[in-house]
């Protein structure tokens, strides 16, 4: 149990890389790049996890108490909802590619220039 | 409080499933179909963060990765293959 | 470069990237054995100094405040930047949404669908609310909350009520209400400043009773407008593509 979390976040890097690398749908992709994104949520409470630790809310739990990280899970929150916007955005890049060159194949993409 | 042996079983329960999410959202290439293993993913993305002892993240990876990122998705999937079909007549 | 040479390459790539990772991994101290000083300092002072009892809100709004404030302006920038990107282009004109309606049979919403998304929009938009301004006490907090409420507009939407959807959103009332949100999380902290204290610093008055709502603060503040802006973003985003799906032509 002392790695197994961090092999999980290497196997979920490689396989939205491999979704990338081998995608022929511009949406496809961007689904992609989603996946890869959350495998650093994982990394982050992963590195923060207390064996035996509580959640750090301390509203009915007496003070002293063997609670996980807290400032991990701070960047994880902000970091969810963030990325859900910057999605979106790339999303209407995609849709202006479509209305500019009629296709969302990102090999044939590459071949327009400006 | 759950004792420490099962709460490790949980985990690594989860950290597979979460494993094989990744897999299948990857592997789906049907836009519809990826955008619904995508909110699929998330939920057990979210029970993940709950195992981990995270609440906070657990409800914001709920909203936004099983509701609001779909929703989105689905609107820019509709426009696009609005736009598909229309060159294709 | 053909598909096959592509993946070759990929699969070296990664194999090198693994590997680092692997040998990054074996210098953590194993899953569970959190170490670092930061985290449980933090835990140790952050209930008698701020007087909130939800330690990550505590800390998203005040020990790490500028580093929220640096997300929200992403989250405004991204939003901004939608509408930027989805403008008309030269050969696109606006039509009406007859026009625009799909050659195949869209069957039509349901009244179980739509009389449950309607009745879910007061208890959703309530909930978003309170999620909204609890943030000291509870899991909650203006990003959650935020969402939620956003998510109470889109329920509009999904009721079939497109226009009443327009009507509760305007772009206008948006990009007002999400510029008061971020402008206001930016004022909170610049009033700080003008009271000779560090930026973002917690000056108002704390309370006696560890989790009330007035008794954190600063931070109760912040955590509203961080949700209402996180809300006005959320809607804009949906309401342009909504707009690009519904009424511009092509």
């Amino acid at each position: 149990m002392g790695i197994f979390p961090f092999l999980v976040v290497a196997w979920v890097v490689v396989a939205g890389l491999y979704g990338i690398v081998t995608s022929r749908d511009l949406i496809h992709q961007i689904v992609c790049l989603v996946v890869v994104q959350s495998s650093t949520y994982v990394l982050l409470l992963g590195v923060g996890y207390v064996t035996g630790g509580v959640a750090p809310y301390f509203f009915d739990i007496p003070l002293p108490a063997k609670a996980v990280d807290p400032v991990v899970q701070a960047l994880a929150l902000t970091d969810v909802v963030v990325e859900a916007a910057v999605t979106a955005l790339l999303l209407s890049f995609a849709i202006q590619a479509q209305k500019r060159f009629g296709t969302l194949d990102p090999h044939e993409l590459a071949e327009f220039k400006g | 409080m759950i004792s420490a042996g099962l709460m490790n079983t949980l985990q690594v329960t989860v950290l597979a499933g979460v494993a094989a999410g990744a897999t299948v959202v990857v592997r789906t290439r049907t836009r519809v179909r990826q955008v619904l293993a995508l909110s699929v993913y998330g939920m057990l993305l979210a029970i993940l963060f709950l195992v981990f002892q995270a609440p906070d993240v657990t409800l914001s990876e709920l909203t936004v990765g099983a509701i609001a990122l779909p929703i989105i998705l689905l609107l820019a999937i509709a426009k696009v293959s609005k736009a598909d079909r229309k060159r294709q007549q | 470069m053909t598909p096959r040479q592509r993946l070759w390459f990929f699969a070296v790539a990664a194999a090198g990237l693994v590997a680092c990772y692997l040998w990054a991994f074996t210098g953590l101290p194993g899953f569970g054995g959190y170490p670092g000083p930061y985290g449980q300092e933090i835990l140790r002072v952050a209930v008698q100094q701020t007087n909130a009892t939800g330690v990550v809100s505590a800390i998203n709004f005040e020990y790490r405040g500028l580093d929220t404030v640096g997300e929200e302006f992403i989250l405004f920038a991204a939003a901004a930047g939608m509408s930027v990107v989805l403008r008309k282009l030269r050969e696109e004109r606006e039509a009406g949404p007859a026009d625009a309606a799909d050659p195949r049979t869209v069957p039509p919403s349901s009244s179980a669908v739509r009389v449950a998304a309607l009745l879910m929009v007061g208890p959703t938009a309530v909930l978003g609310w309170w999620l909204a301004s609890h943030a000291q006490a509870s899991p909650s907090g203006g990003f959650q909350g935020g969402v939620i409420l956003a998510s109470a507009f889109i329920l509009v939407y999904l009721a079939g009520e497109f226009l009443s959807f327009r009507r509760l959103s305007p772009d206008a009332l948006l990009d007002a209400v999400e510029a008061a949100g971020a402008g206001g999380f930016a004022a909170i902290g610049l009033a700080a400043i003008a009271m000779n204290l560090p930026y973002l610093y917690n000056y108002l008055p704390l309370g006696t009773i560890p989790g009330a709502v007035s008794s954190s603060g600063t931070i109760a503040l912040i955590s509203f407008f961080v949700g209402i802006e996180v809300a006005a973003a959320f809607t804009a985003i949906v309401s342009e593509l909504l707009d690009q799906t519904l009424l511009r032509s092509a």
